[in-house]
């Protein structure tokens, strides 16, 4: 497989960039989409190079089109990825929704900016992450990543594919406009190094027949693909194992339900993945996500250089949320401060898994600019001299 | 065209154990879908070759009731997901059973654009005049001064024509029938599934329970006779002036061309594509 861009080997690119070679490198092999500041650049990278891997790129009328068309790319059988910003995600959701409902796997971007409504085009955000985890309607379970760094926006993504597959799962990666713009050095790997993860499909005439069954115990069934003679009814109405809609049963609707959280939720361990600085000995942690963990790391450091004994967590997957290592983290340290752009989501997410044994503090900033370490530093000192 | 015996038809594409369906007495979309399959049947075309893709709406449950591939999706958007279907493998071949306020309301947009783009997909059309799984409000298909429990004094909007949008939009085929129109239908049918590019026809469906009821028609037969005093074949509408045509119902063949398909273009652009990247 030949790649119209470098592996193995670095480059020196945006992080729009960065996310559209790596959805090819993970096989992403058709991207629907619709302009959009400050995703556009990975539609573009993506119509550059996709059609030269064979693949398909086409722009449709609009968000609501996008993710209509992945979900359908996907069930054809090829791994299939959109990206947006806050206006186009909105659009997104009731189909971010079906997907959940259908278990297709799917990569949706959502690189954030100030919202709501058309809100500061240009500039970061923190503010969808609540309608990333929330923002369709009814009971519903996904999985969320979070870059902080360009290098981190190309394996994440590599990430969201693998995740979606094994789990047939909608994963969105939640970046924003800083990472999205910003262009940084990036180590991409040779094709042979990257993991790929395909999804599993039937492999007897039972499991054929029943595309969101549970067969291996693990709460992901097997998926037909289109035109192979499975013969296979995907609907977003409730559904039993065979597919077939059954809309005032109670048992079977909490039966499906409740396998999409388990095949997730069982699944933590494997999913969830996060960072700890310096948190060892630390009395005073901040817990971040994203572009401002890179602020909340380097404040880490002039705060230590000053005495306190404070550390980081980094999160790199805000849902599924680990409110266990949350309330570990909470009985180790006395308070937890939350830096994020906006006026408090992960700040409620923290405080849940806290349980009162720390004190959450939010540190907000909101209006496009991301915190500087001496901002975080500066209300950490105020707070700890209370 | 044979004349099979519908038990044979049903035996041999129907879901057993997804039956009976959801249609009311009276409601055409069963004749539609069995012209559907007898045209499939004609044409002797592969089963596992053909996915259906639906909306919301009666109409968009059709695809659980057939033994093919089948995506139920949400309102209004079946087309979008179809393009996604049809891009990845173009060797399947998409049928579209849509509604007409799943098509021409909340799906506008997807309709308008699948059709510029021409993508291949054949769309088999619904068109009762009513939203008929919601208990008859009106569509934007109502004619005016019909009654929809959402214009309850009768309808005071303009509608859509739905096949001339789809002309004007650029299908490849068009056609827009009765269900009275049984061969008609079924030979705009196998007509429109061998064509390239985007093909739509349109049926004038008999709603009894939500529409007809309200509109002082409560029985199918009542709709179908109203239908042959409301519909023009267009051969004469062609000599009707405006006033004539005003409330009127053109039916027949709207448009057969042959320009490429969204599948053919997209192709030749891979093909632009590489040889401009030199690769």
């Amino acid at each position: 497989m030949r790649y119209p861009f470098v592996t193995g080997g670095s480059d020196f690119i945006q992080g729009d960039e960065a996310i559209a070679r790596a959805a090819i490198m993970a096989g992403c092999r058709f991207y629907a989409g619709y302009p959009i500041t400050p995703a556009s650049e990975i539609f573009e990278a993506m119509a550059l190079y996709l059609p030269l891997v064979d693949g398909v790129s086409i722009q449709m009328e609009d968000e609501i089109g996008s993710i209509a068309a992945i979900i359908g790319a996907s069930w054809a059988g090829a791994k299939a990825m959109t990206a947006t910003s806050g206006p186009g995600f909105s659009l997104m959701q009731e189909n971010l929704g079906y997907a959940v409902m259908t278990e297709t796997p799917i990569v949706v971007v959502n690189m954030q900016r100030g919202g709501p409504s058309t809100g500061q085009p240009t500039l970061p955000a923190q503010g969808d992450m609540m309608q990333a985890i929330w923002g369709t309607h009814g009971d519903h379970m996904l999985i969320v990543l979070v870059p902080s760094t360009v290098q981190e926006a190309f394996d994440f993504t590599v990430r969201a594919f693998n995740l979606a597959e094994k789990y047939r799962t909608p994963v969105v990666v939640l970046g924003d406009a800083e990472i999205a713009h910003m262009r940084e050095r990036v180590n991409i790997p040779e094709p042979e190094e990257i993991e790929v993860v395909n999804r599993k499909l039937p492999r007897t005439p039972e499991e054929e027949r029943m595309p969101f069954g549970d067969p291996d115990g693990d709460g992901v069934p097997p998926m037909p693909i289109f035109g192979r003679g499975y013969r296979t009814y995907v609907t977003g109405l409730t559904h039993d194992e065979f597919g077939h809609p059954k809309t005032v049963d109670r048992e079977i609707h909490e039966r499906l339900i409740k396998r999409i959280f388990r095949k997730i939720l069982d699944n933590k361990a494997d999913i969830i993945s996060y960072h700890e600085y310096e948190l060892e000995d630390a009395e005073v942690a901040i817990v971040a996500t994203g572009i401002v963990s890179r602020s909340a790391m380097r404040a880490v450091k002039m705060l230590r250089e000053r005495g306190l004994k404070i550390g980081l967590l980094k999160l790199d997957t805000i849902w599924p949320f680990d409110f266990d290592m949350m309330k570990k983290l909470a009985e180790r340290v006395h308070r937890i401060y939350v830096p994020e752009m906006n006026l408090g989501q992960l700040y409620h997410l923290v405080k849940e898994g806290a349980e009162g044994l720390a004190e959450v503090t939010l540190i907000d900033k909101i209006g496009g600019e991301v915190h500087t370490p001496g901002e975080i530093v500066e209300r950490i000192e105020r707070g700890e001299r209370r | 065209m044979n004349f099979k015996s519908a038990y044979k038809i049903r035996d041999r594409y129907l879901r057993k154990d997804m039956l009976p369906t959801i249609f009311c007495p009276g409601c055409g979309i069963g004749s539609v879908l069995q012209f559907t399959l007898r045209a499939i049947d004609d044409l002797k075309l592969n089963q596992d070759e053909i996915v259906w893709v639906s909306g919301i709406g009666c109409s968009s449950r059709v695809p659980g009731f057939v033994n093919f591939d089948g995506l139920h999706t949400t309102h209004g958007r079946a087309l979008a997901f179809a393009t996604g279907i049809k891009m990845v493998n173009p060797d399947l071949k998409i049928i579209a059973f849509m509604g007409d306020g799943d098509t021409a309301a909340i799906g506008g947009n997807h309709f308008i654009h699948a059709i510029r783009r021409n993508l291949d997909v054949t769309v088999i059309l619904i068109n009762n005049f009513t939203y008929g799984m919601t208990g008859g409000q009106v569509a934007p298909t109502t004619l005016k001064g019909l009654r929809g429990t959402t214009a309850p004094y009768g309808q005071f909007e303009n509608p859509f024509d739905i096949a001339e949008l789809a002309v004007a939009a650029g299908a490849n085929y068009v056609a827009r029938w009765t269900v009275f129109n049984y061969i008609q239908g079924i030979n705009s049918i196998k007509k429109a599934l061998q064509k390239e590019g985007f093909t739509l026809v349109e049926f004038l469906s008999p709603c009894p329970v939500s529409f007809g009821r309200r509109n002082r028609m409560k029985t199918a037969p009542e709709i179908l006779k109203w239908y042959q005093k409301i519909t023009v074949p267009i051969n004469r509408a062609r000599k009707m002036s405006q006033e004539e045509l005003e409330g009127k119902v053109v039916i027949g063949e709207f448009v057969d061309r042959d320009r490429p398909g969204l599948v053919r273009a997209y192709m030749e652009y891979v093909e632009r594509a590489k040889r401009i990247a030199g690769w």
